[in-house]
């Protein structure tokens, strides 16, 4: 609450006095993030502005939601990310899960799909099909989607350094199912910069990344009207450990930063930027995530429509996926997993997603179980038809505490935008290693906040039980990555080898000319059935790889 | 406290063996080890196992804490150790850190993982650890 004047005998004054002779708790009131919070917020808290800084949802600058019906008019997309073993066994639990309600699709790719390795390389031996699916070829491709119809179910896809070549994979699968790029529906990750930051899954140094994302941007907006071919991540950076504020910043950064670079393309903004789609995370911190949303969306329509001066009202809108938080997840007692779950669910909805993956209680040890993914998606069910928090629209604007979070959250923003100028811009910025010192600082110091005890968390520092039974764990089929590769050699043995070393050679001259771009001959590869990791090695051949000085 | 179990003394590779880029957990333990007074070299992400032991052996480690995310430790890690003993190294202290579960501690522990490390393990019992398990060696 903002100090009142001495003397004063107002009812604010009074409540201090009455607060201050109170006993109080002796632990730090701060966010997750570190942000010191006041005991009671007023009026006195909202900016002189408040009522064009709220607004109405719908409406520039959309904090209240960019929708003027929101989960009025249609529910969150509840969209679980699944990926594990074979195309096959991905492709069962997708039916399983539109089986149970879930209304999209979410597709987790394994470490080798997502570094451009083919699952026979010697180094993605033991790593196939191990956190996500297999995918070396376009016949994978189809397998995965195999029953499903691509003209309807909306499908996202998190990969981002091969982004460009699985998603020729998809277009050419779909083609094969009749049906066209034009009606394709869904969202690629395809945000390279983060993995920079963050995610740490690369496959070129930065420059010709961000070339290739460009391209596919590009062609996205030509073919794809349907389609998102980007999703601004801020998820795995706060997953690597940075504060709430340090999530924004970095995340819209970069996202101003694919702007920036189409726009110099050429490109109206107002062409791609309504595609645009945003993927955040849910921490446990309840109102400070809710804060975030809200400000996000702020900061994004200003910056669209100042700085860039886009004129489609579409073209402003931040929408955004949201998961709850992995790092907060414990091995210990892990059915206290369900329950922050649903917390940071819940802070999800209150803060407007457009949808909402919950994770599973199991996770913290293995992918999860069957069981444990049903449990994720009811919880989703319960707060959307039992609690009645969809009913209203952003129940908590004009909080006092909220909005002043928000504001806070908003000029702690800027601020990190003001830095990040400085040092040259966002790409500058990363290849400087700022935002990773920056959340490596972050982590280290709730780190050390947890194990002094300062920080509770339940089960692990507090409220422990000592050595406890393990729930039961999804376990990966050792046969599976076997299965993988000879599946990958049937098609090797069976294409035109000589078309493949065709389109290869075709595409490594294009990656040596500037200005080419990449997106049609990725999808001539695709056709003759190279593989992933082939494409890849064509494109290094050119590029190079990328090696991270860490900083720690 | 003898000059052998001096953390000062102590040399460390934390590495990150494998394709996962989950290095918030091995970043936390670097520093943690590098505040607690031990020389750290970090061998930073995606490293073969062939890399992460020849990092070992020029640096003449005392200790190797192996973080891994990605539920291939059964794979990476007896192939680490496996090359240790082809070069001759055994008095290297072992460790593993990350999503390892309960089931699997046992076998590693077999193959010579000195300790494993969970999530939730506070830095200050892999410190501890690593003092006394480098100081309880044969002296060299």
């Amino acid at each position: 609450m903002a100090q009142t004047p001495a003397g004063d005998d107002s009812p604010e004054q009074q409540w201090r006095e009455a607060f201050e002779a109170a006993p109080q708790r002796d632990v730090s009131f701060t966010t997750l993030s570190g942000t010191p919070v006041e005991p009671l917020y007023t009026e006195a808290d909202l900016p002189e502005n408040a009522d064009e800084q709220i607004g109405l949802p719908g409406q520039y600058p959309f904090t209240r939601g960019v929708y003027p019906s929101m989960y009025r008019g249609r529910l969150w997309t509840m969209r679980q990310f699944a990926g594990f073993g074979s195309a096959e066994e991905t492709n069962e639990r997708f039916h399983y899960l539109l089986d149970h309600g879930q209304t999209g699709l979410s597709t987790a790719f394994d470490m080798p799909s997502l570094m451009g390795h083919d699952s026979d390389s010697p180094l993605s031996l033991g790593e196939v099909g191990r956190e996500g699916v297999a995918v070396d070829t376009v016949e994978d491709m189809t397998t995965l989607y195999k029953g499903i119809d691509l003209g309807e179910v909306s499908v996202s896809m998190t990969i981002n350094a091969p982004a460009a070549i699985m998603l020729a994979y998809y277009v050419v699968a779909a083609e094969r199912e009749g049906v066209p790029p034009q009606q394709l529906a869904g969202t690629i990750q395809a945000d390279i910069l983060k993995e920079y930051i963050a995610q740490k899954e690369w496959c070129f140094p930065i420059d010709p990344a961000m070339r290739i994302m460009g391209d596919m941007i590009e062609w996205c907006s030509q073919q794809m009207p349907r389609w998102h071919p980007v999703s601004i991540s801020g998820y795995h950076i706060r997953e690597a450990g940075s504060t709430a504020a340090q999530e924004l910043a970095f995340t819209l950064k970069d996202g101003l930063t694919y702007v920036e670079e189409a726009v110099e393309r050429g490109l109206d903004v107002d062409d791609f930027a309504p595609r645009l789609s945003f993927f955040f995370n849910a921490q446990i911190d309840f109102f400070e995530e809710i804060a975030k949303y809200r400000a996000a969306r702020r900061i994004w329509a200003r910056e669209l429509k100042e700085t860039f001066g886009a004129k489609n009202p579409k073209s402003w809108l931040m929408r955004f996926h949201t998961q709850t938080a992995g790092v907060s997840l414990t091995a210990q007692q892990p059915l206290n997993n369900v329950v922050r779950t649903a917390i940071e669910a819940l802070a999800g909805v209150l803060g407007g997603t457009q949808s909402l993956h919950t994770n599973s209680y199991d996770e913290a040890l293995a992918l999860p179980t069957e069981d444990a993914v049903r449990l994720a998606l009811r919880t989703q069910q319960i707060i959307a038809d039992e609690t009645g928090v969809a009913s209203t629209i952003d129940p908590l604007g004009g909080s006092y505490f909220v909005e002043a979070l928000t504001d806070k959250i908003e000029a702690e923003v800027y601020e990190y935008f003001k830095k990040i100028d400085e040092l040259g811009g966002m790409v500058a910025a990363v290849k400087a290693n700022y935002p990773q010192r920056e959340i490596a600082d972050a982590s280290y110091e709730l780190q050390q906040e947890i194990d002094s005890g300062r920080r509770v968390v339940v089960g692990v520092n507090a409220y422990t039980e000592g050595d406890e039974e393990q729930t039961a764990l999804h376990r990966s089929d050792p046969a599976m990555e076997r299965g993988q590769v000879d599946r990958l050699n049937a098609v090797r043995a069976r294409r035109d080898g000589a078309a493949v070393e065709a389109s290869l050679v075709k595409l490594r001259e294009a990656a040596a000319q500037e200005g080419a771009n990449l997106m049609p001959l990725l999808l001539d590869c695709t056709r003759t059935d190279a593989s992933e990791g082939e494409i890849v090695q064509a494109l290094q051949d050119v590029f190079g790889k990328y090696t991270e000085s860490p900083v720690f | 406290m003898t000059a052998a179990t001096s953390t000062q003394k102590i040399r460390v590779v934390v590495a990150k063996p494998g394709l996962d880029g989950h290095d918030r957990g091995a970043k936390i333990i670097a520093r943690a080890l590098r505040d607690a007074g031990m020389e750290v070299i970090y061998t930073g992400l995606h490293q073969t196992p062939e890399q992460i032991v020849e990092t070992v052996v020029q640096e003449d480690a005392d200790a190797v804490g192996l973080s891994i995310l990605s539920g291939a430790h059964m794979t990476l890690v007896p192939k680490i150790v496996d090359l240790l003993r082809a070069q001759g190294i055994d008095d290297v202290v072992v460790t593993v850190g990350g999503t390892i579960p309960a089931d699997d501690i046992p076998q590693l522990k077999e193959l010579g993982v000195a300790a494993v490390f969970t999530p939730g393990a506070p830095t200050q019992e892999i410190i501890d650890f690593l003092v006394s398990a480098v100081g309880e060696r044969e002296p060299r």
